[in-house]
């Protein structure tokens, strides 16, 4: 019997029990649309949080020095002294990088900060006044470090809200940090609790006074800020090319720096939320797996109904191929038919959740088409084991059945 | 091996059904030639075998042993695709119960073989036999829209549809009234004058002498032949 022959056949058996064939293809339906629907949900969300970082200041740049290799064995990323102050002097050159907003190198350690009875270890950073920039900080009392404090190597110390708290520190009072006085000069405003760590326990001097006091000459990092977030590639190539030159490198894979953006923050955001939503979709996806045994359930059904159809069909000549093709085919038609009323319903919530309720949709058609795909799949193969079962009746068994 | 001219050569044909004490031999031993254009009716009481010789015949069922050459082919060993291949092309079926798809029109009824092998011109086929069972003014009622005999002529121009070596009728009068009946056997009658081998089985004695030969079974075995 032809393909053609058989569909047609296949559609008029379903269209003589319409009420039947809809409900079978319900599960279907319900499967695809919550597929289509979870796998939008978890696509929008995304892309919200991705909006979101962006929003945080994706505009940070940070540059590490490269690593060092002795014998062989890699120390790590930051491991190697190659970044200095002339890397900084060049990065903040308007004329060369004019996507730079803002620079602020920084030699940080651990360092324990004393004031009167009160001691607390917390982390020293060393920077300049491009550091409130570059880390999106406001100053809550006082004043941030400036300009002159860097050249002049003024001992003075900006502290954050927890630390300045822990130590009953003010501006004006003299902080010892390794014995050293240093002058709290101001107290930064609370960050809250984003991100990892506390971002409100940090204490800040001036670079040229940590380098010269406390940890030595090293620049660790050069945190940089483009100007806007559309900047940022720019901002990137033109501090990759500062950097090739004040480090005398003519081939850019030798570079012994390492700039990192946002992206990789943004990407893992991405992939937890992509998680998230594969999982969504793998319980919607078990439903499908649901409404094909309600197509197997109905197509048993249809079996045992058309015995005697089968029989008289087989008498006529339809071999145990024939038979198997038609009830594996009505299967698919089903779950076909069911595939397609679940795209028209994905849709439907894709249109209507986003103005109901506040939750973002957004559709792409892969995941429509790989739903409909599975649907068919699906179909056919919880439609083989009726099949068998039709194809396999003996023909005066099946003509006695009446 | 069969002769040319015959048809149907049946030869110590055995059909067990159910295995160990349970089981019962429809057909015991039972031999039976057929010759190309002849009619015969089969008749014997219920329980004499006659269905399993109806459905050994119509190659719905192999035998448990002996041979069964038709139209000079050794068909008791086929397999189940091959026996379907042999029913479609050379056999046809008119049965009690009409057996016919009640969603389908008359024509689409008649059509039904053909699409097991894939023929054209489907349409043309179907309306020349119901013509020739004088229901070519029924074309496209639906069996429901059809009195009992009229749904049996369109079961014939099913059978007649693909030019078959054979009818098979299994009590094509059973569930017929008398003069319907009568119709029925007419056009039965009139497609043996030209040229077509019949065989019907029947328990009815006024069904036998629309055929040229009948032969009697009983517990499995022929009992005798009449020529008439």
């Amino acid at each position: 019997m032809s393909l053609l022959k058989t569909i047609e056949t296949g559609l008029r058996s379903l269209l003589g029990h319409r009420l039947r064939s809809v409900l079978t293809t319900l599960g279907i339906l319900f499967g695809v649309a919550a597929v289509i629907a979870t796998v939008g949900i978890g696509q929008a969300s995304s892309d919200s949080v991705a909006a979101r970082i962006t929003s945080l200041g994706t505009n940070l740049l940070t540059i590490s020095a490269g690593s060092t290799v002795s014998a062989g064995v890699f120390g790590g990323a930051g491991s190697a002294n190659t970044l200095s102050m002339a890397d900084v002097q060049g990065l903040q050159d308007k004329q060369s990088a004019p996507d730079i907003e803002a620079v602020a190198p920084v030699s940080q350690g651990r360092a324990s900060l004393v004031l009167g009875s009160a001691n607390w270890s917390t982390t020293v950073s060393g920077s300049t006044q491009g550091w409130l920039i570059t880390n999106t900080r406001t100053i809550g009392t006082g004043t941030f470090l400036n300009a002159n404090d860097v050249t002049t190597r003024t001992q003075v110390i900006v502290l954050g809200s927890t630390t300045a708290a822990n130590l009953g520190a003010g501006v004006g009072d003299i902080v010892l940090v390794k014995q050293i006085p240093f002058q709290v000069i101001g107290v930064l405003a609370p960050a809250g609790s984003q991100g990892f760590g506390n971002q409100d326990d940090l204490a800040v001097v001036p670079i040229t006074t940590a380098q010269d006091e406390l940890f030595g000459g090293s620049v660790q990092r050069i945190l940089l800020s483009a100007t806007s977030a559309s900047t940022i590639g720019s901002a990137y190539l033109e501090a990759n090319q500062i950097l090739l030159q004040t480090h005398h490198l003519s081939d850019p894979s030798q570079a012994d720096f390492t700039i990192t953006t946002q992206t990789q923050v943004l990407s893992t955001a991405q992939a937890v939320t992509q998680t998230l939503t594969i999982l969504l979709a793998s319980v919607a996806a078990i439903s499908l797996l649901v409404g094909g045994i309600g197509v197997m359930n109905i197509m048993l059904v249809s079996v045992t109904e058309r015995t005697s159809e089968i029989g008289l069909r087989k008498a006529l000549g339809a071999t145990p191929l024939d038979l198997f093709r038609q009830f594996v085919i009505e299967a698919g038609m089903l779950t076909a038919l069911g595939g397609l009323l679940g795209v028209a319903t994905g849709l439907a919530v894709g249109y209507v959740v986003p103005r109901a309720a506040n939750i973002a949709v957004t559709i792409t058609p892969f995941p429509v088409l790989v739903a409909v795909g599975v649907a068919v799949a699906v179909g056919l193969v919880f439609g083989v084991y009726p099949a068998l079962r039709a194809a396999r009746l003996a023909p005066i068994e099946a003509l006695r059945a009446q | 091996m069969a002769a040319p001219d015959e048809l149907i050569h049946l030869e110590s044909i055995t059909k067990v059904y159910g295995i160990g004490d349970g089981s019962v031999a429809a057909l015991r031993d039972f031999s039976l030639t057929v010759e190309s254009g002849e009619s015969l009716a089969v008749m014997g009481p219920s329980g004499s075998g006659k269905s399993t010789l109806m459905n050994i015949l119509g190659c719905l069922d192999t035998p448990t042993s002996g041979r069964y050459w038709f139209a000079g082919q050794d068909v008791s060993r086929l397999n189940e695709t091959e026996l379907a291949h042999v029913r479609n092309r050379r056999i046809g079926f008119v049965f009690q119960q009409f057996q016919l798809l009640p969603k389908l029109s008359a024509w689409r009824n008649v059509e039904l073989p053909l699409l097991y092998r894939n023929v054209r011109d489907r349409r043309s086929l179907a309306l020349q036999a119901l013509e020739q069972v004088g229901l070519a003014n029924r074309v496209d009622h639906r069996p429901t829209q059809l009195s009992g005999g009229q749904q049996q002529r369109v079961a014939i121009a099913r059978a007649l549809v693909t030019d078959p070596d054979l009818i098979l009728a299994d009590e094509p009068t059973g569930n017929l009234d008398t003069a319907s009946s009568r119709d029925v056997l007419a056009v039965l009658h009139e497609l043996n004058e030209q040229g077509r081998t019949i065989v019907i089985i029947t328990h009815d004695p006024e069904v036998a002498p629309v055929a040229k030969r009948t032969v009697h079974m009983r517990d499995g075995r022929l009992v005798e032949q009449v020529a008439a």
